[in-house]
């Protein structure tokens, strides 16, 4: 399952059903935006992670080279010249 | 228009990885698909996995790939690049199938110069098996084997395998790298790709020691993991380049 969070420069998608609730993504995002939603779990058993405010994110793509599994996709909008 | 700045490299399949939560062996496969991707050489390279953790690491590079016994992946490695040297050969290797059970492969392979590639992830443990002491588990460190901390006495002090097999003159390349932050995550990319793009050069043998975690071994969290390698490990085990022909 896909989660998507998007703002008007920037998209995280989370491949949910992947994330093992690691908590080394939202250790190392610089903006602390990323947290385990500890109200579900996800088909592994797990506490999926989450963005609580995409409007902060800077796109910097740190939390999908932390991933273990693979789980993130971070895109950026590109300004039209 | 939407740019990527970070996706999943298709040089892994879509099989899910059976690692432990936080483990960094996912880091470093994703780290060579990238760099397999990024040279253009995934259809011609051939991984052999271990013994060990990622003893499945087949089923998750999407390139060709051959499983060897414990520790032997070297011996493999040299024997699929002389009858194909125009393959890409690499062994992706824990410290317990490199450093104790196959020290003898590793050593020969690296005396002869075999032009292959050896991923070398040092966790200080026995991941797969339960956390016993390895050969590189550090002084007092506790293991399932060592629940006093290793003893120097009776076990000795622990094995830097970079520094020596550096001291081989057919060595090309060789570094230590570790996985703890993004930052050092940046630089073990950049090594094992100098690695690779040493054995498409044919310079010899390459290998890039990478400091990873196994947070259920020590029995810590994945996050409290990543300062053992930065408090505990790279400290012993000093990060840098060991010998670089170029
Ligand atoms: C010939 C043989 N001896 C012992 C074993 C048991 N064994 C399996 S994995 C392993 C240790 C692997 O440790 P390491 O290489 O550090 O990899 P990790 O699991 O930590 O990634 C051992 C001793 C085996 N499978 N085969
Ligand atoms: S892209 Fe950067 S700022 Fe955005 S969530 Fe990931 S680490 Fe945080
Ligand atoms: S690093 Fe990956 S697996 Fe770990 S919590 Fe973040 S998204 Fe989930």
């Amino acid at each position: 399952m896909k989660a998507t969070y998007s703002a008007s420069g920037q998209t995280l998608i989370f491949e949910e059903n992947l994330c093992k609730g690691c908590d080394l993504c939202a250790h190392v995002c610089p903006k602390k935006i990323l947290t385990l939603d500890k109200s579900r779990v996800n088909a592994k058993g797990y506490n999926p992670m989450t963005c609580f405010d995409i409007d902060k994110c800077i796109a910097c793509g740190m939390c999908g080279i932390m991933c273990p599994d693979s789980v993130i996709t971070v895109l950026k909008e590109e300004k039209a010249v | 228009m939407s740019k990527v700045v970070y996706e999943k490299s298709r040089g892994l399949t879509d099989v899910p990885m059976f690692y432990c939560p936080g483990c960094t062996h996912g880091i470093i496969h994703k780290l060579v698909a990238e760099t397999l991707v990024e040279l253009d050489v995934l259809e011609k390279t051939i991984a052999i996995a271990p013994v060990g953790c990622s003893v499945l690491a087949y089923e998750y590079f999407n390139c060709d790939c051959i499983q060897a016994s414990h520790g032997r992946a070297p011996a493999v490695a040299s024997g699929l690049k002389r009858t194909n040297p125009d393959k890409i050969v690499f062994t992706y290797q824990g410290d317990g199938d490199l450093a104790a059970i196959g020290t003898s492969e590793i050593v020969h392979s690296a005396h002869r110069g075999d032009n292959v590639t050896v991923i070398f992830v040092n966790n200080a443990i026995y991941g797969m098996t339960g956390g016993q002491m390895a050969p590189t588990t550090l002084t007092d460190m506790k293991t399932s084997t060592s629940p006093f901390g290793r003893g120097t006495a009776s076990s000795g002090i622990p094995i830097k395998v970079s520094e020596m097999l550096s001291q081989l003159p057919s060595v090309a390349y060789i570094e230590r790298v570790s996985t703890h932050d993004v930052a050092h995550v940046r630089a073990a990319k950049k090594a094992i790709k100098k690695a690779f793009t040493y054995q498409m050069e044919g310079r010899g043998f390459t290998m890039v020691e990478l400091l990873s975690s196994c947070n259920i071994g020590y029995g810590v969290s994945p996050v409290e993991s990543l300062s053992f390698i930065k408090d505990a490990m790279i400290p012993y085990y000093p990060l840098g380049i060991y010998k670089d022909v170029s």
